[in-house]
């Protein structure tokens, strides 16, 4: 299984997807896999209803960079942070993107809670990967 | 020559019930509708599919559209009770009442349906997984209210195969949920002469990424999975088949469309006919429920999508549609807020009183290209039937449950989205607003519905207090009961599950005692 190397000699970075909860809407999240997938990057996929618990044990063994995490329900204020302090309370220091209907006054408090990029409806795959790459090395 | 001088242009010229030579509406293969004079003699329905917060909020919601000239109802439910679970549960957290209205427990129905004569109006429930439960839930709030069953009047999803193709929203494995489905069936069947109980759905095989074509292959494939189900199950063709509906999505293509849905009629009719043994003229009448494309919404200058679905319900009307939801413009940001909901009603009324087109039927009929179009989808689908009859060793039922089980229709419908984003990535299409045209955007000007933690913590409060007054060892009798009948697999549930909502048995509770007889599913990942 071989994979396209990323911008020279670096490793490729690792991204876990998940939708988080009960929200089952995942033609976003499968775009997604495939746009990061088309960039170089790793992507674990774990779909559908998943918690916080299943989302950092793939952390843990899957040695990820970033958590993707992926949200059409309007739980996002709720979920987004939730997924940010359960990684801080496990000691894992790794960025959460969320991606999917967040509105953009949502914006503030989702970064003042730690997550470190929103990605929105129509977002296009050059801005999909820019927030990644940005997300796991600021 | 006019035959009722109502019908004239704006300009005053007569015009027929319908032109042009072959099979007209309402004839056999009922390309070009359902009905004889279609719209003349009784519009589309406006249905417009609404729900948030709690019961009593959404029931606000439904008296507003009535108010404004809305002519059925349609529920939209939150995640966790499209999930089977209660608000209380710890699946449920930071989703109650967000993308629909919550439902735990019969006394919730009850407000979500106050002051809503139920013997009167059509009511269209979009709900899957627990879809038995939820029916039985309104069969117990009408009788407690004096309406009887047999006068219900409406529409149950039901539509669980789509759930594991598209949807996602399944709580067991496919064929106890196939069973399921038949015991409504032969419930409505036998007490609920009115009701249709499965809406058999191609709109969120749509918005998940499909083609029309799939769109159109995959939901009437479910169909006929459908009636080989009911049929295995005792039941003869023409009892059942004239109630069954579709629920179609109508996206940005115009004529794709409108072929697609005229597509649609014949090969049911024909396949109804030849393939299933139907003679009743009702069975081979597909009648369907169209709701505009929410996936091509843009949230990049969202008052542009007003322009997109008026567009997409235009087709959803010349196609013949029966029913009709526009989305609201604000839906790719939020649930929609009450401005915008009233302004996708309007553009129906727009369509309906001032446009004209309702005064022929099946105007397109004879074009060049959208015969062509109609023809093209018609061989593009009978394609997908005869791998799904290979598949399925000549069963399409089986065919349906093998392609679900090997992700085959997950894997289709994800290759077209991903090849429509890359299209719209590369610039090969345009969405105006988004990759074009994109100068502007006004995110001031908008006043978004949002639902607040406060619902939760309320909607927790109605449950406990339910749980509170209700006598458990009822219920707990009824639960039994349920899950006896369910391992029974001849026996029908919906008198068990009627039992168990009368005891004021939760949604959660329920689901949870089918869960323990069927198990649950975890899809195949397909990325």
């Amino acid at each position: 299984m071989g994979h396209a190397p990323e911008e020279g000699t670096e490793p490729p970075v690792r991204v876990v997807l998940a939708k988080l909860g009960l929200d089952g809407h995942d033609r976003g999240l499968k775009v997604v896999a495939r746009m990061l997938r088309d960039a170089g990057m790793e992507v674990v996929y774990l779909g559908l209803r998943q918690t916080t618990d299943t989302v950092i044990d793939a952390v843990e063994q899957e040695d990820v960079d970033v958590v993707g995490i992926s949200m059409l329900n309007a739980g996002h204020l709720t979920l987004g942070p939730r997924m940010v302090e359960a990684l801080a309370d496990a000691g894992l220091d790794v960025p959460v993107v969320i991606g999917g209907i967040v509105p953009d006054e949502d914006r503030p408090a989702m970064a003042a809670a730690g997550v470190a990029g929103v990605l929105g409806p129509g977002a296009s795959a050059d801005e999909v990967v820019a927030c990644v790459r940005a997300a796991c090395r600021p | 020559m006019a035959d009722d001088d109502r019908f004239r242009t704006l300009s005053g010229i007569p015009v027929d019930a319908v032109y042009g030579d072959g099979p007209a509406p309402g004839e056999y293969p009922y390309t070009r509708g359902v009905h004889a004079d279609m719209y003349r003699s009784r519009l589309w329905t406006m249905r417009m599919f609404a729900g948030f917060g709690t019961a009593g909020d959404t029931n606000a919601r439904f008296h507003e559209l009535l108010k404004a000239g809305g002519t059925g109802l349609s529920t939209a439910f939150d995640m966790p009770t499209l999930m089977g679970r209660d608000s209380d549960h710890d699946w449920a957290l930071g989703e109650v009442g967000r993308a629909g209205v919550a439902v735990d427990t019969v006394e919730d129905v009850a407000d979500l349906f106050a002051g809503i004569d139920l013997g009167a109006v059509s009511t269209s429930m979009t709900i899957n997984g627990p879809a038995p439960i939820v029916l039985a839930m309104y069969v117990a709030v009408a009788e407690e209210g004096g309406v009887d069953r047999g006068r219900l009047s409406g529409t149950l999803q039901n539509d669980i195969l789509k759930e594991y193709q598209a949807q996602k929203e399944y709580l067991f494995p496919p064929r106890p949920s196939v069973r399921l489905v038949t015991d409504v069936i032969r419930f409505t069947t036998a007490e609920m002469p009115r009701w249709n109980p499965v809406s058999i759905s191609g709109y969120h095989i749509r918005e998940a990424g499909s083609t029309a074509a799939q769109e159109l292959a995959f939901t009437l494939a479910n169909g006929f999975a459908y009636v080989e189900a009911a049929v295995a199950a005792g039941l003869a063709v023409d009892d059942f088949a004239p109630r069954l509906s579709f629920f179609f999505n109508s996206h940005l293509d115009f004529f794709e469309e409108v072929g697609k849905f005229r597509a649609a009629r014949r090969i049911w009719a024909r396949w109804m006919r030849d393939r299933y043994g139907a003679s009743d003229e009702r069975s081979l009448k597909l009648r369907f429920h169209t709701q505009t494309a929410g996936v091509s919404l843009t949230a990049q200058q969202p008052e542009v999508n007003v322009a997109r679905v008026a567009l997409q319900a235009l087709a959803g009307v010349l196609g013949g549609t029966q029913s009709l939801h526009t989305d609201s413009f604000d839906e790719a940001l939020a649930l929609p807020s009450e401005d915008a909901a009233r302004i996708a009603l309007r553009t129906q009324q727009v369509i309906a009183h001032e446009t004209g087109v309702a005064n022929v039927a099946d105007p397109l009929g004879g074009s060049a290209y959208v015969e062509w179009m109609t023809d093209e989808l018609e061989r593009r689908a009978e394609e997908v039937f005869a791998h799904l009859e290979d598949l399925g060793g000549g069963s399409i039922l089986e065919g349906v449950h093998a392609g679900i089980e090997s992700g085959w229709f997950a894997g289709e419908i994800a290759d077209s989205a991903y090849r429509y984003e890359r299209e719209v990535n590369a610039g090969e299409r345009i969405v105006v607003g988004v990759n074009a045209f994109t100068d502007g955007d006004d995110p001031e000007s908008r006043r978004l519905l949002r639902i607040g933690q406060d619902t939760e913590d309320l909607q927790r409060k109605r449950l406990a207090a339910v749980r509170q007054a209700r006598d458990d060892e009822a219920v707990a009798t009824a639960l039994a009961r349920v899950a006896a009948d369910a391992a029974e697999p001849t026996t029908n549930v919906m008198p068990a599950l009627l039992d168990a909502v009368r005891a004021r048995a939760t949604l959660g509770e329920v689901a949870d005692a089918l869960e323990g007889v069927f198990g649950t599913w975890t899809e195949k990942a397909v990325v």
